[in-house]
């Protein structure tokens, strides 16, 4: 299966939500020392609920793409809910099989949120 | 080479491939990653086999036939390594798992003897993270110095290589790093990220000229399967390189140190086989080579390790490396044409002197992160390396994070470079 899906491709080359929050409530950066993707993300809580994330990085196609459809989602959703997304949530939103290799590329933009709610 | 001389040495090659049984499995496979581990040849696989089936006793102990069979075909290798790498002797051959464990042994068993406060262990920045860590940890436990010799701009060692290797003067900042204090000096021959041959013969003589009893071990992984080694002729106290890399099994290594070295030095591990005697308040340890190897050892992998010796041998390894010359400077040459500065090759300049370099081509692809690049590839068949292959101060000292590596071995055909050079056009109509 190609991994390289219209899906993850067009978040790779046209990310939302890219860039940062003047004011966050709370802001984290996530590190992959292995291949050096690196995602920084900001986020505005209001009532438990994310009403704004950005988020800015570098690294490769899968976890920009991730980093790009994961802030997409997560935009007006409370924070109990965010706290349940997991691995198989991820692959599900992300729609491609993804390798024990390339996972935690996948990863690591959900790494980031968790580490903010 | 003249054109002639390559076209033979082509069609050679190119019948290689037969005597590798994955390729009757993976008949598209187009496999440039050799620096990690190397293929194997069906007389080292049948070697493995015909230990399991036929002798499978363990070595050393039974007096029994099978037993002593194994432990012939067992010592029959080290022999063989020996004359492989020139050893003055077959006693200074040790088994162990693989370089890594090899260096480690060395860092343990001699560096911890040796370097007090305030002495130096010199190494490089190119080094694989095996013979960086161990020698970092011992400076810092025996409160040594730990020195670490940088590169140039053109991915050689920064002690006025360029200067000598050219130009035939002497080595300026050598000097300024080798000292009086410097107990140990520890250095690959070839880089595993760029591929740079470094002049080990030249930079010992000279180390060792302004500093006698200094103990030079070398991290010859990458290339024992491409050079000819002889240890006398480098003047070197310790050499290692492993199995798996040169045709061999993986879990097998060598350690190649002088004989008086060895005997000194404290055992690594403690138990069987290497003891003489043992009573409830001492131990009388064997002599070099045993006294290295506890337990049972990997003894279908060595047994099997000296087919793959007799395999290179039969080619030799001058072809061989002309063959990666060939093939590697065919990369480089058409990286360049189709990609101009897109691609970016790390390591001495091509154009430059081809013999200074491996078979070992590492890049950077324009934007493309270097996973993107690989997983793509692998969708085309074409196995290649990404990200910072243990070396990672090199990498943060070349200011990326991550690079393609592709290697050439003997499997390896001009279609493969062309497979390769198509699977990267891939990349970019993919990627954009």
């Amino acid at each position: 299966m190609n991994i390289y899906s219209e899906l993850i491709l067009d978040h790779y080359q046209n990310p939302r939500n890219f860039g940062s929050i003047k004011n966050p409530s709370k802001k984290s950066v996530i590190y992959n020392p292995s291949c050096g993707d690196r995602i920084e993300l900001d986020i505005v809580l209001k009532q438990n609920k994310i009403k704004d994330v950005k988020f800015r990085g570098q690294g490769c196609a899968i976890s920009q793409a991730s980093a790009s459809i994961l802030t997409d989602y997560v935009l007006n959703k409370a924070k109990e809910e965010l706290k349940k997304l997991d691995k198989d949530f991820m692959i599900k939103l992300l729609g491609i099989e993804l390798g024990p290799n390339r996972i935690t590329c996948a990863l690591l933009p959900l790494e980031a949120l968790h580490k903010l709610i | 080479m003249d054109i002639k001389s390559i076209n033979k040495n082509s069609r050679f090659f190119s019948t290689i491939k037969k005597d590798f049984p994955i390729f009757l499995n993976q008949p598209e496979l187009v496999y440039l990653d050799s620096t990690a581990t190397a293929l194997k040849p069906k007389t080292v696989v049948d070697k493995l086999r015909e230990y399991y089936e036929e002798y499978s006793a363990n070595v050393f102990r039974g007096v029994y036939k099978i037993s002593e069979k194994a432990t012939e075909e067992y010592e029959d290798t080290r022999k063989i390594i020996g004359e492989f790498i020139n050893a003055k002797k077959s006693e200074e051959i040790i088994f162990t798992r693989g370089s890594t464990e090899s260096l480690n042994l060395v860092a343990y068993s001699m560096g911890r003897k040796i370097i007090n406060q305030g002495d130096e262990i010199v190494t490089s920045i190119m080094e694989h993270h095996s013979n960086f860590v161990p020698w970092q940890v011992l400076a810092g436990e025996n409160g040594g110095t730990f020195k670490v010799v940088d590169i140039t701009d053109g991915g050689h060692l920064d002690i006025g290589l360029e200067n000598i290797k050219y130009k035939n003067s002497k080595f300026k900042n050598l000097e300024q790093i080798i000292t009086k204090k410097t107990k140990i000096l520890t250095l690959t021959y070839i880089s595993n990220v760029l591929g740079t041959i470094n002049p080990i013969k030249e930079i010992i003589r000279l180390a060792k000229s302004i500093n006698p009893k200094l103990i030079v071990v070398i991290d010859a992984a990458q290339a024992v399967p491409h050079l000819k080694i002889d240890v006398k002729n480098l003047g070197c106290d310790f050499l290692v390189f492993s199995s798996h890399k040169m045709l061999g099994p993986t879990g097998v290594g060598v350690l190649w140190g002088k004989y008086e070295l060895l005997d000194e030095m404290f055992p690594f591990n403690f138990g069987g086989e290497m003891i003489q005697e043992v009573y409830i308040d001492k131990t009388i340890f064997k002599k070099p080579p045993h006294k290295f190897e506890a337990g049972t050892p990997h003894i279908a992998g060595v047994i099997a390790l000296k087919e793959a010796v007799k395999y290179l041998e039969k080619i030799g390894i001058e072809k061989i490396r002309d063959y990666e010359i060939f093939l590697s400077g065919s990369l480089a040459r058409w990286l360049e044409d189709e990609f101009k500065t897109k691609i970016k090759i790390l390591g001495p300049d091509y154009g430059g002197y081809p013999e200074d370099r491996a078979g070992i081509i590492s890049f950077t692809f324009g934007k493309y992160h270097p996973h993107d690049i690989a997983q793509i590839l692998d969708g085309e068949q074409i196995a290649v390396r990404a990200g910072h292959h243990c070396a990672m101060p090199l990498h943060n000292r070349l200011g990326i994070n991550a690079s393609v590596r592709a290697s050439f071995y003997i499997y390896n055909t001009i279609e493969d470079v062309s497979k390769l050079v198509k699977g990267l056009k891939k990349v970019e109509i993919i990627l954009r």
